[in-house]
């Protein structure tokens, strides 16, 4: 008797396979730790890389968009019985709640996880991740756990960053356009503010490292072929990571804010 | 001493690697030899533990790899050198680096030590002045010198060369090969080359294994392959109107 699978359960069939190769390979990162002296090399470099020169982009973007968050504000609150301050509590809270950590993470998924999964893919096709192997040292473990323990460690801080400049330059938009006074503002940013938003926003900031560093590697790690096939994988770890960060936003807004 | 048992090997429904059994020997430069996709890459893999075979045995010293625990695959390991078809050095690191990196993870040596270990390897394999360069700032063939460098650099007792001399002129050819003989003698490793470069083959040809379509056809010498009466290894050697001139 033969059995036909449905175009349907074959698509979960791959989704459960490829869910249980990543956990497979997520297991493979924190199996075997490398020495000491070659992990902390390894880490300082990957610090370097992958968040110290990530900090322009952060920098850039956050500042804009605190800016136009605040000038979009002021414009969409036309009544006056609503005071100006609001525009800096609302700045505020879209900065601490969503941007800083989320969009923040999006960006990072772009340039962190192309970074990591064409790197990882090219030393793959040209038989670096072989060498290592062959060598006996768990390439996994040697390749994804500085990596890992690099961008976990300095998202947090990339997230703070963000927030501070995406505030300032919110302030600094609403005061050189006048359409908040800078008392108003600085008074808005301060009001009713709630510490727990930052600690919300840090915790994601953690989880969004992580998926962003293991997904794109993973795709770095199983890519085959030649230079064609590294494009292919350094694009779908964009897509999938992004993909996961949002669906882990929702899921943790869910689980800490409601 | 690696010796090899009934091995095989297939990837999906296709079989790569047939009933191969062979010894390679310590102190000689033993090649595997064989046309493109017959089988070689794939069994040189298997013999370092790239591939896992279906069936067979890979013995290094009379103890089989495939049953071996995980810290002994470990311990066989380190014992092994290999030089990767492209070279495969580290791109983020220098010449230096790459050939420190084997000692850096597995030996608890001072850097000084490290540095000089790695200098005199570089040395062996004359190879002045780039220690500072980036794999990406000299030559294919200089390329070759530091993979040999960083797989000579924990003093193996195996080498093994996927096709070492892929990329380079003739000239630089020989000399790769000539230095991949001198460092066997000199470490008394087993090294095991794959190639098909005939110059190889009548230059450094110990002990010869040719196979075709995953099977092994013909063992010996290069003192004996001209004699063979094997057709496909003659069909192979003789691929060029050159040389079946020079057979007639």
């Amino acid at each position: 008797m033969r059995f036909y699978l449905s175009l349907k359960d074959m698509l979960l069939i791959n989704i459960i396979k490829e869910i249980g190769r990543y956990t497979a390979f997520i297991k493979r990162i924190f199996s075997r730790p490398p020495k000491h002296r070659v992990f902390f090399k390894q880490l300082i470099k990957e610090m370097d890389a992958l968040g110290v020169n990530s900090i322009g982009i952060v920098l850039i973007i956050s500042f804009f968009m605190g800016a136009v968050i605040t000038l979009q504000l002021a414009y969409n609150i036309e009544l006056p019985i609503i005071p100006k301050y609001t525009v800096g509590v609302g700045a505020r809270d879209t900065m601490l709640l969503e941007f800083s950590s989320t969009v923040v993470g999006l960006i990072l998924a772009g340039k962190v996880g192309s970074h990591i999964a064409s790197e990882i893919g090219t030393m793959r096709v040209t038989e670096q991740i072989d060498v290592l192997d062959v060598m006996g040292i768990d390439s996994v473990g040697f390749l994804m756990l500085p990596k890992v323990v690099a961008l976990v460690t300095l998202m947090p801080f990339l997230v703070l960053i963000s927030m501070f400049v995406g505030v300032f330059g919110g302030w600094l938009a609403g005061s050189f356009t006048g359409v908040v006074p800078s008392e108003e503002f600085i008074y808005g940013a301060q009001y009713a503010f709630v510490p727990f938003y930052i600690v919300y926003s840090l915790i994601k900031s953690v989880i969004f490292a992580f998926l962003i560093t293991t997904i794109s590697g993973y795709y770095g790690y199983n890519t085959s072929g030649g230079s064609l096939e590294v494009g292919k994988s350094s694009t779908k770890a964009v897509v999938v990571s992004s993909v996961q960060i949002l669906l882990f936003n929702l899921l943790l807004t869910q689980l800490m804010l409601t | 001493m690696i010796e090899v048992k009934n091995l095989y090997k297939s990837f999906e429904d296709k079989t790569v690697l047939k009933d191969i059994s062979t010894s390679f020997k310590k102190g000689n430069t033993n090649l595997i030899i064989g046309r493109s996709g017959s089988g070689k890459t794939v069994l040189l893999k298997s013999i370092v533990g790239l591939f896992t075979p279906e069936k067979g045995e890979v013995l290094y010293d009379k103890k089989d790899f495939l049953k071996m625990s995980k810290d002994e695959k470990k311990n066989v390991r380190e014992e092994i050198g290999m030089l990767f078809q492209g070279s495969a050095l580290f791109d983020s690191m220098t010449v230096e680096e790459n050939v420190m990196f084997p000692l850096d993870v597995f030996t608890n040596k001072s850097y000084e030590e490290r540095r000089e270990r790695a200098m005199f390897c570089l040395d062996r394999v004359n190879l002045d002045g780039a220690e500072k360069k980036l794999p990406s700032e000299i030559s294919g063939g200089m390329q070759k010198r530091v993979a040999i460098a960083r797989a000579i650099a924990l003093n193996p007792k195996y080498l093994f060369c996927d096709e070492p001399n892929s990329g380079l002129d003739p000239q630089t050819a020989i000399v790769i090969d000539e230095l991949i003989k001198e460092l066997t003698i000199e470490f008394n490793m087993t090294t095991i080359i794959n190639t098909h470069d005939m110059s190889s083959v009548f230059g450094i040809g110990d002990n010869i294994i040719f196979i075709h379509d995953g099977e092994k056809h013909w063992e010996g010498n290069k003192d004996e392959i001209m004699d063979s009466g094997n057709e496909e290894l003659d069909n192979f050697i003789f691929a060029s109107e050159f040389l079946k001139k020079i057979k007639r």
